[in-house]
């Protein structure tokens, strides 16, 4: 294998990873608030979407993200009134939340089937990215796989070193106790569950502009499930939610690459089932140890709160 | 003060006037008034449901009131939340901590503050300075889950004490201590109180308010019945305006009459704890009499929940022959099949364990008493026969319910009890495990609840009580044994154990001799 | 004036029964201005969408043909949800189902028997079942979260699918498009209505709402579930087993979803392809929600959701609108449902403020 295939494999492994990584990371903050929004694959369906189509309207990659981003964030916003404001069950709202997404995606997307869109470009430094190995590997990605690292950098340092962090962090422990010491448990969980949208919308918008520049039907093909996974494995700390996206985009890359080595007798097909299969294994391996996941889990996980005035 | 502005007439601390506070089928308070003044230790006295804690979460800013006003410092104030509680001056210790066990000693500290500052070394200094001084010594690193119920509740007073309070309001806090910290406890309130700090001291215990306060006000149903200084009151005089009826004592048939056959044996349980952050049991042993009521004294978190898991079945053991039920091996058996051997349990907790709140009461009585009363038909269920079996348990206990078909949840957390008990108690258990049996329940469903036990004890069979309150072992119990970190001590006749030697116990006399000694020195 | 909310002491049954139907309404408004914003006249496409599907017999009996794997499926699901147990994947075993019955259909292509229906019935509700036993097993052994397991499965069974129908199963004489043989006649459902489409399988899943309605209310088993979904600690005090509820609630809807696949590709398919269903098993849970995860309910939502299939058709035939549509109204009446769960805890009460002196 050629230094160029090495480096084209990499390339390819930091583009899966990367809408992965965005969507998990944002669910993680959702998470660690206490709130658990199985509905990432509704919101990035949307955001791919809008991201798309906005994109195709205005000519403008920028206002696309923009726009997928807000639009993530307006499901999110749906979720949150049910589920803070209204008290409704967290699994039922957010599996409501993916069928509306895929629905709404869909419909939007109707005009959109075949319609081109230019890549988004990559952000191109003069000498760096020029670069042998380094310039391409390092320096030639476009901004949102810049983002998402950034992004998990900045959500590392909020949830450790400031004083917002350490109260989202104490909602996500104990609600009942951050109440009465007087912190507003619905409104910092909401803030969380936009920033989950947010992102959400960010990871659709990079499906649809950089990863396959063009509106399909269902696109995410489960990334989004996948990306809650991530968020278990990860056991809900931002750096190993970025190695767990890397690993996953290796296991998408791994199957790309074993079908474009010539004919093994597999079909294409089996070799498809392999990012679902290696989700089943991961959660499989970190639910199978006799204290993971219990201890490191947000106490309040998924439990609606409401509290008396 | 404001400047040029002698004190002529000291304001009171705090003054409540006509506070109301009404929630969905219950008037919590109604039109309360009294006042703190500055350097009083003030006890806010009155049983389960009196709606002591609802008074005080309004003086903390946690609920409104519906009508009234609360005044301080000569003032009229408005307290929409915690945060302008806190800046007033007003400081709560909660019953039931308001802490986040997976974090540190120093982000719970800095949460229960408004302005912690930047530097977390300088607040860890402060943390160890204050603990010290006030001879609550607390490490600024350790987790929360780490910490005995003591030391958390340390935390809770040390996060106080970093902002200077001028009134501390305490919500049951002797109710998860030894005897030994609560002395601890009350030197720490008494420095305070020498500071001028004004102490909002909030029990249902009256020995303990006769040695702290120095006045007391009554409350009953909401409403405030009595004032008084408790130094010149008896513990059965102000009892009487507590409960607002006659001190009813249960009926105890003579100790050390003869017990039975050993019908419960536990030997060399050893148990994984089953929340993330609780203790293991350690190597148990316990042979519990027919005839008899064994005591488990013990603070909160120390295995009590799963050693009665373990007893119930709803966790096996590692070995069948670790739990026996009159001589059979069971360690290894269902809660359903130990129910058929005649091992009935009540769980602490009502709500969601010993009943399901969204079903039926008729529902409920199948739910435990299905098997051994005979509710099913060829895998069905006899709804008839359940619903009978529910409005005897309701008649009998003096349940006060709708009717069968009322939802469990929205009985009162008494006359709930009151079901549960009497639901496994008239299932005829030769074995009843009981867990804090009258735990928030108001005096006379407890004494009901009691004088079940006594009497169910009687007809022979065995029971085994694992409560807190250690004056309700003394009252009930033949023998007492006390658990600690998951240990059993060996069983005492409670007739002859004294009080200090329990307390000891709870605290693990083998624990920490050198903490306690920091502590009294300071 | 203002409203306050207060917490029911006890859950209102008359609000748990009401909502569906608040929801439905509040859908239908919400419908109104969907097609207006899609630019299509409002009243005519509700009209279209919502009651066009009666005025015929084919529309009627469509109707039932489409409802019929949803309340088999859904039936299964409320189980499930009531023990707090998230099957999400009925998707996928209804696929396995299908390819299993299937697969007996063209085993026994060239003979002809009554046996062969019940064979292919039974092969479907093993398939699923079986696959089904995946989630269960890491569930109950491993302790591995059942919604996104079951929902991976959904994607692979897909797949396994499409492996089967480009290949092996792949009809010989088929210009090479992935499909198998069409089934005999007695690997085919038998109509019940006359030439309609309907077939024995609508029958059917009338029978499993009302076994699964006895099964719920009236048997242990029902009691069981029931318990462990509204307070899973007093289950276990109860000597309830976790485990093994865990197992029938997941292999039972397995079974009636792997059932439902056979039914649909031996009555209204009649050959294996690689699309089986539109998304019947994932509507299945929005069909089991708004049945209140009731068996009789779910009849009834089971109606109403193969109506918004047959709306969303017919609003893409007569009025050109991109059947997506039905996804948005499923999705809609969904999420109106759960917020108007709201209402079945809590009251609303409008409070006149007190006078203020001035």
């Amino acid at each position: 294998m050629g230094l160029d295939t090495i480096l084209a494999m990499l390339l390819t492994v930091i583009a899966a990873a990367t809408p992965l990584l965005l969507a998990a990371i944002g669910e993680l903050v959702s998470e660690k608030a206490g709130v658990l929004n199985l509905g990432v694959e509704g919101m990035m369906l949307v955001g791919a979407v809008i991201a798309f189509a906005t994109t195709v309207g205005t000519g403008s990659p920028a206002l696309g993200i923009l726009a997928a981003m807000i639009g993530g964030m307006v499901m999110a916003l749906a979720f949150g009134v049910l589920t803070l404001t209204l008290m409704a069950n967290q699994v039922a709202t957010g599996l409501a939340l993916t069928i509306f997404g895929i629905g709404l995606s869909s419909l939007i997307g109707a005009d959109y089937i075949g319609t081109p869109v230019d890549k988004l470009a990559s952000l191109s430094i003069p000498g760096l990215s020029d670069l042998p190995v380094i310039g391409p590997l390092i320096f030639g990605h476009d901004i949102l796989v810049y983002l998402s690292v950034a992004i998990t950098v900045a959500v590392a340092w909020f949830l450790k070193k400031t004083r917002a962090g350490l109260i989202l962090r104490a909602v996500g422990e104990s609600d009942l106790s951050a109440h009465s010491i007087g912190y507003d448990v619905i409104r910092v969980r909401y803030f969380a569950v936009l920033f989950g949208g947010l992102t959400a919308g960010l990871a659709g918008a990079y499906l649809s502009l950089s990863y396959t520049p063009m509106w399909v039907e269902g696109m995410t093909a489960g990334r989004g499930w996948i990306a809650l996974a991530l968020v278990a494995f990860a056991s809900w700390r931002p750096w190993r939610v970025l190695g767990g996206a890397y690993i996953f985009g290796g296991v998408t890359i791994l199957q790309l690459y074993l079908q474009g080595g010539g004919d093994i007798g597999i079909p294409a097909q089996v070799m498809n089932m392999l990012p679902y299969l290696a989700t089943i294994i991961v959660l499989t391996v970190i639910s199978a140890g006799p204290w993971r996941g219990r201890l490191d889990a947000p106490a309040c996980l998924g439990k609606p709160f409401r509290p008396a005035s | 003060m404001e400047p040029g502005h002698d004190v002529v007439k000291e304001h009171p601390r705090l003054e409540l006037r006509g506070i109301t506070k009404a929630f969905p089928g219950v008037i919590a308070n109604s039109d309360v008034g009294f006042e703190v003044a500055p350097g009083e230790i003030h006890a806010l006295l009155g049983e389960n449901g009196a709606g002591k804690s609802t008074l005080v979460k309004q003086i903390y800013g946690i609920l409104k009131p519906d009508a009234g006003e609360i005044v301080w410092d000569g003032r009229e104030v408005d307290i929409p939340n915690p945060h302008t509680a806190r800046a007033l001056g007003i400081g709560m210790v909660f019953q039931h901590f308001s802490l986040f066990e997976a974090m540190t000693v120093l982000e719970n500290v800095a949460l229960g503050m408004d302005d912690p500052g930047k530097d977390r070394t300088a607040l860890a200094k402060r943390i160890r300075d204050v603990s010290e001084s006030y001879g609550l010594p607390l490490d600024p690193a350790r987790e929360v889950h780490t910490l005995s119920v003591g030391e958390r509740q340390r935390i809770e007073i040390v996060r106080c004490l970093l902002q200077s309070p001028r009134l501390l309001v305490m919500d049951e806090p002797t109710s998860v201590l030894t005897p030994q910290e609560v002395g601890k406890l009350f030197e720490t309130l008494r420095k305070l109180k020498a500071e001028g700090c004004s102490i909002l001291y909030i029990s249902h215990k009256l020995n303990e308010i006769k040695e702290l306060c120095d006045a007391a006000t009554i409350l009953r149903g909401g409403k405030v019945v009595a004032a008084c200084d408790p130094k010149a009151e008896t513990a059965r005089s102000m009892a009487q305006l507590m409960i607002g009826a006659e001190f009813r004592s249960v009926a105890r048939r003579e100790a050390g009459k003869d017990t039975g056959p050993v019908r419960l044996t536990l030997k060399g349980l050893n148990m994984a704890p089953e929340m993330a952050h609780g203790v293991p049991l350690k190597n148990i042993h316990l042979a519990l009499r027919g005839g008899e009521i064994l005591g488990i004294a013990g603070v909160a978190g120390n295995g009590q929940g799963d050693l009665l898991a373990a007893i119930a079945g709803e966790r096996k053991a590692a070995s069948a022959d670790t739990v026996t039920i009159d001589g059979k091996a069971v360690g290894r058996s269902g809660p359903a099949a130990r129910r058929k051997l005649g091992l009935c349990t009540v769980p602490e907790e009502r709500n969601g364990h010993g009943a399901v709140p969204d079903m039926s009461l008729t529902d409920n009585a199948m739910l435990s008493a299905h098997k051994r009363m005979g509710f099913l038909k060829a895998g069905f269920l006899d709804k008839g026969k359940s619903r009978n079996f529910a409005a005897e348990v309701i008649k009998r206990f003096d349940v006060r319910t709708p009717g069968t078909e009322t939802a469990a949840g929205s009985l009162s957390g008494g006359n709930l009890q009151k079901f549960i008990v009497g639901r496994e108690i008239l299932q005829k258990p030769e074995i009843l495990v009981v867990a804090q049996p009258t735990w928030g329940v108001d005096a006379a469903a407890a004494a009901t609840i009691q004088q079940a036990l006594v009497d169910l004890a009687a007809t022979g069979s065995a029971i085994l009580v694992i409560s807190q309150d250690l004056d309700e072992l003394l009252t009930l119990s033949d023998r007492i044994a006390v658990i600690n970190a998951g240990a059993l001590s060996d069983a005492m006749p409670a007739a002859t154990v004294s009080v200090e030697e329990i307390g000891l116990l709870m605290g693990g006399i083998h624990g920490s001799p050198e903490d306690a000694h920091a502590k009294g020195a300071a | 004036m203002a409203l306050k909310i207060e917490a029911r002491r006890q859950i209102s049954t008359r609000m748990l029964y009401l909502t569906p139907f608040i929801a439905v309404a509040a859908t239908v408004v919400a419908g109104f201005f969907v097609f207006m914003i899609l630019g299509s006249d409002p009243v005519e496409s509700l009209y279209v969408f919502f009651l066009s599907p009666f005025e015929t017999k084919y529309g009627f009996s469509e109707l039932c043909v489409k409802a019929a794997p949803l309340i088999m499926i859904a039936i299964g699901l409320a189980l499930g949800y009531r023990a707090n147990i998230w099957n999400i994947g009925a998707e996928g075993q209804l696929t396995v189902g299908a390819v299993c019955g299937g697969a007996v259909a063209l085993a026994f292509w060239d003979e002809a028997g009554i046996y062969i229906l019940p064979l292919m019935a039974l092969a479907g509700l093993a398939g699923g079942a079986l696959y089904a036993a995946i989630p269960a097993f890491l569930k109950t052994r491993f302790n591995v979260n059942e919604i996104l397991t079951s929902l991976m499965l959904t994607y692979v069974a897909t797949l396994f699918l499409s492996v089967l129908v480009f290949g092996p199963l792949k009809d010989p004489q088929g210009y090479n498009f992935p499909q198998s043989r069409m089934f005999t006649d007695s690997a085919t459902l038998p109509i019940i209505w006359e030439e309609t489409r309907l077939h024995l399988g609508f029958v059917v899943a009338l029978a499993i709402a009302v076994a699964g309605w006895v099964l719920l209310s009236r048997s242990i088993i029902g009691f069981q579930i029931r318990t462990l979904g509204s307070a899973p600690a007093a289950a276990r005090y109860a000597g309830f087993d976790r485990t093994r509820l865990t197992w029938f609630c997941l292999m039972l809807t397995g079974a009636l979803a792997g059932l439902a696949g056979t039914f649909e590709v031996s009555g209204p398919i009649g050959q294996l392809v690689p699309n089986i269903s539109p998304g019947y098993g994932f509507t299945a849970i929005i069909v089991a929600f708004l049945g209140r995860l009731h068996p009789l309910g779910i009849i009834g939502s089971g109606m109403l959701m193969a109506l918004s299939y047959m709306g969303g058709e017919n609003a893409q035939i007569n009025l050109g609108l991109p059947q997506a549509v039905t996804g948005v109204f499923q999705g809609m009446l969904l999420f109106f449902l759960l917020a108007s769960d709201f209402l079945v805890r809590y009251r609303v009460r409008v409070v006149k403020p007190a006078v203020e002196g001035i």
